[in-house]
């Protein structure tokens, strides 16, 4: 091997020593911020044994919980999602008067607290507005139902596709499509053949994210629900629920279910990721 | 005179309904909603209720909770969450359903006994064992080197009773001096180092976290702390004055007529006065509005305190605004150099 | 002939071949008004009710601006010690293969799925003073949990996931051959790091910053298990918030609501607006 070469790779990465330095710092840092309180959950979740923890999981609340939270997730991250695709499609691929503007509005349910996005709805639809009661006599409840719940659940995980995708269609830069257009593809196919395949661990990141969130969310939707047990409790509100009875193990178990849901979805990432990869 | 009526009213009623039970059972939901400390009282008694109704009458009731803080609740009902009954911990809150939305009716206090509180409690104080910082009156609270836990009265029900125990204490002792009496609430909330938004938050801050020498607490919050959380490691201390909290009930009639459960409401609200009612209540470590109908046993739990009332305050309508209104007492207590 | 009159005039969009942008624009403005512009109008019109006088002496409370300054003040901290640690984390999780990659990839999305409560309650319980690293902090004269130190540490855990997940797509995405072409000319690795890589992966970064503070910002639900909640001291501004509820005093909520609205929307477009220059100045 040439001096040359030697010097090229110490170029092109950083010596095993800086590497392993780095590494650690990652995950110490990880280690105190999220290993640390994952395991917590964990431990708290198993305190009673496996047993206790699938009794908490299959009690009727619980479940009921489950199949709320996994239908609301599974109304508002497909809306989002489209309109991710969408906006970042727009924004990336043009130049425009006022793009800062946009994404700035985009941005800001990150920056509304959560105790806000959920009073919006209630100033919008709660008995005291205009609307509310005029939806009421047409027998349509938005407000602690589940259409409240999912309103909440959309705006607190409204700019996560778009955020995520932005940068990467920015990075992309617009060459390829220009290219596929002159080779005389239409717009929707240079989409699907150009586009989406660069794009696509931005969208997945992105869909994820909002998944997450979405199942998560806690503030908003807390005030929009209502707390009736059984009937609008997302998993979130029922884990509070049991913590507040001082059945911690089973706000535990709940909670650590959640943390599962979210973990499957990252093992199927990692799949799909596999499966496609280059 | 009234509740004998409302209760020949439920007995006609269920009676009346009773008789029409054979030709076709219902099943009829109620939603209660309560706040955060009753959650255990009423899963056992919404058990024995619906058991009881379907025997007097046929049909099935599913009792819905919504458990939360006391004013959030509230909140709730008054944006259009569909309660039959609300059970609170302060009268405050259900004057604040009547005048904003008019379901309740103004009189709401008059209509059952007690001042529509079935079941009250009281303020004391949770210590841990062998209550090592001696810590016995509310003189104790503000000696160097003490630590209380108490929630925020802006945002928990059950903190706005601690404030007023602490209160009525202090202008017990300094004669009325309203210096000395501010002084003193003012030296109590410098000793606070964790103010949680609810009462279980703060129980959790104080048991779980081991924050502090001393939490102030609805007695039933005490009791049931010392029963979940560890008998082996807390004490229960009755200060020499406390207040009685009377967290009341009412039936929501502007929802209830709208989805016609006016006379399963009001059978609800009276059942909680019945004597499975009290005793439930005393089980749970309320004071029970009739002593005589609960079990001994769970009565000798309770110490002889001597008591004020809200009443001595001026009422809620009064001692809400004064005390935890927008730059009300409180607010002035916690001034910038505190 | 138009062309040549129009590309002197004031032009909203510059002229491209993609196609598409009607309809992309005008979908996501719609959507946008419609989740999002309409729900905050009425928020902002609520707490015009007010009237400008007790906006202002509300607003400007000094128990609401000891709020906010804790709140922006924790917010900013958090989002700049995820700036560091999550480009790090980013970099190590792109760049590096060692045991156990994935599962700390996976992991990394946890402060979104946990819901913020259970993360507060689990925060708290491990650095209180009886906790695991409380005690060991403790011992050190350091207490976090309940002082503002313990919203910091809080909003660094919510606020992770940003920085990394907008930083790994990009930095996946890099061209190895600049990098090689850099590296043939001779740089070091270092410098090919911060005059190469890092330009490139500013504006993720700071979109992820952006993202992390404004998140911080309006945080509540992990934050007051952990906080202490002392007024002037540990009171944050989503808590006014609460408390103004509790009152039955919607339009005061609202007022705090949109207070802290308008300034991190500011901050925001201010972070935004920078990005867009730099991205015109130095291209893509």
């Amino acid at each position: 091997m040439t001096d040359h070469a030697i010097m090229l790779r110490s170029a092109l990465t950083e010596t095993p020593t800086v590497q392993r330095w780095l590494i650690a710092v990652a995950l110490l840092f990880l280690a105190f911020f999220l290993f640390l309180p994952l395991f917590a959950v964990f431990s708290e979740a198993f305190r009673n044994g496996v047993g206790a923890w699938w009794e908490a999981i299959i009690e009727p609340d619980a479940l009921a919980a489950i199949r709320l939270t996994l239908l609301v997730a599974a109304i508002s991250v497909p809306l989002n999602m489209v309109f991710g695709i969408a906006a970042a499609w727009a924004i990336a691929k043009f130049e425009f008067r006022g793009k800062a503007f946009l994404i700035t509005l985009i941005d800001l349910p990150f920056s509304v607290s959560p105790v806000i996005s959920g009073l919006v709805y209630v100033l919008l639809f709660g008995s005291g507005s205009l609307l509310g009661p005029w939806l009421k006599s047409y027998g349509i409840e938005i407000l602690f139902a589940v259409p409240g719940i999912v309103l909440a659940t959309i705006f607190v995980t409204f700019p996560f596709v778009a955020r995520e995708l932005i940068p990467v269609m920015q990075d992309q830069g617009t060459s390829d499509e220009e290219a596929a257009l002159s080779l005389g593809a239409s717009g929707w196919q240079t989409f699907r053949h150009v586009t989406l395949p660069n794009i696509r661990w931005g969208l997945l990141y992105g869909v994820l994210l909002c998944n997450a969130r979405a199942m998560g969310e806690f503030g908003a939707v807390s005030v929009v629900s209502g707390h009736i047990r059984g009937l609008t409790d997302t998993m979130p509100l029922h884990i509070e629920i049991l913590y507040n009875e001082y059945n911690f193990a089973a706000a535990f178990a709940v909670a650590s279910l959640l943390v599962g849901l979210a973990l499957v979805t990252l093992v199927l990432k990692t799949a799909i990721e596999l499966r496609f990869a280059d | 005179m009234k509740r004998l009526r409302s209760i020949t009213a439920a007995a006609a009623m269920a009676m009346t309904i009773g008789f029409a039970a054979p030709v076709a059972a219902k099943d009829i939901m109620l939603l209660n909603v309560s706040y955060d400390p009753t959650r255990e009282l009423y899963k056992e008694f919404n058990q024995y209720f619906s058991e009881s109704w379907k025997a007097n009458t046929g049909d099935r009731v599913t009792i819905r909770m919504s458990h939360g803080g006391s004013g959030k609740q509230a909140r709730s009902v008054i944006d259009g969450l569909e309660a039959d009954v609300v059970t609170l911990a302060l009268e405050a809150d259900i004057n604040a359903i009547a005048e904003k939305t008019g379901k309740i009716a103004t009189n709401w206090r008059e209509q059952l006994p007690n001042n529509s509180a079935p079941y009250t409690s009281t303020i004391v104080f949770l210590v841990r064992k062998g209550n090592p910082k001696g810590i016995f009156d509310w003189a104790d609270l503000v000696r160097d080197g003490v630590e209380v836990i108490t929630p925020n009265p802006k945002t928990s029900g059950g903190a706005r009773w601690n404030f007023l125990a602490a209160w009525a204490w202090a202008e017990h002792t300094y004669n009325g001096d309203d210096a000395k009496v501010r002084t003193y609430v003012s030296d109590l909330f410098a000793h606070v180092p964790v103010l949680d938004t609810g009462a279980r938050g703060a129980t959790t801050t104080f048991v779980r976290r081991g924050i502090g020498d001393v939490l102030l607490a609805w007695e039933n919050e005490a009791f049931l702390a010392l029963e979940e959380l560890g008998p082996d490691s807390f004490e229960i201390v009755a200060p020499s004055i406390s207040i009685k909290a009377e967290p009341p009930v009412a039936m929501v009639e502007g929802n209830a007529e709208a989805k016609g459960t006016s006379a399963l409401a009001r059978a609800y609200l009276d059942a909680l006065y019945s004597a499975e009612g009290q005793r439930l209540a005393a089980k749970h470590y309320y004071r029970p509005y009739k002593p005589d109908l609960a079990d001994k046993e769970d009565m000798k739990r309770f110490s002889d305190l001597t008591l004020v009332t809200v009443d001595d305050f001026g009422g809620w309508k009064k001692a809400q605004p004064d005390f935890f209104g927008d730059g009300g007492i409180f607010d002035q207590i916690y001034t910038p150099g505190h | 002939m138009t062309a040549a009159v129009s590309s002197s005039r004031w032009r909203f969009r510059e002229p491209g071949v993609i196609p598409g942008f009607g309809l992309t624009f005008g979908f996501a403005v719609c959507y946008l008004s419609l989740v999002i512009l309409i729900p905050l109008s009425g928020l902002v019109w609520r707490s015009s009710t007010l009237g400008w006088q007790d906006f202002w002496s509300l607003a400007s409370d000094p128990r609401t601006l000891s709020a906010l300054k804790v709140s922006f003040g924790s917010a900013l901290l958090a989002a700049l010690i995820n700036s560091v640690f999550g480009l790090v984390v980013a970099w190590v999780l792109v760049r590096y293969r060692f045991p156990g990659r994935r599962i700390v990839d996976a992991v990394v999305d946890l402060p979104f799925a946990l819901p913020t409560a259970v993360a507060g309650i689990a925060l708290a319980t491990l650095y209180a003073p009886n906790g695991i690293i409380g005690a060991q902090l403790a011992g050190l004269g350091f207490k976090v949990a309940f002082t503002p130190a313990g919203i910091v540490v809080a909003l660094v855990f919510v606020g992770l996931p940003f920085i990394v997940r907008t930083v790994q797509p990009v930095l996946a995405d890099v061209d190895r051959e600049v990098e090689e072409a850099a590296a043939t000319l001779g740089a070091s690795r270092l410098k090919i790091v911060v005059r190469v890589l890092l330009p490139g992966l500013l504006p993720a970064i700071l979109t992820g910053f952006a993202m992390a503070l404004a998140r911080g910002i309006g945080e509540y639900g992990s934050v007051i298990f952990i906080a202490g909640n002392i007024p002037y001291f540990s009171e944050i501004a989503p808590l006014l918030i609460v408390i103004r509820l509790e009152e039955f005093n919607y339009a005061a909520a609202t007022a705090v609501g949109v207070v802290m609205l308008s300034i991190s929307f500011l901050m925001l477009l201010l972070i935004n607006l920078i990005q867009s220059w730099s991205r015109r100045r130095y291209g893509s």
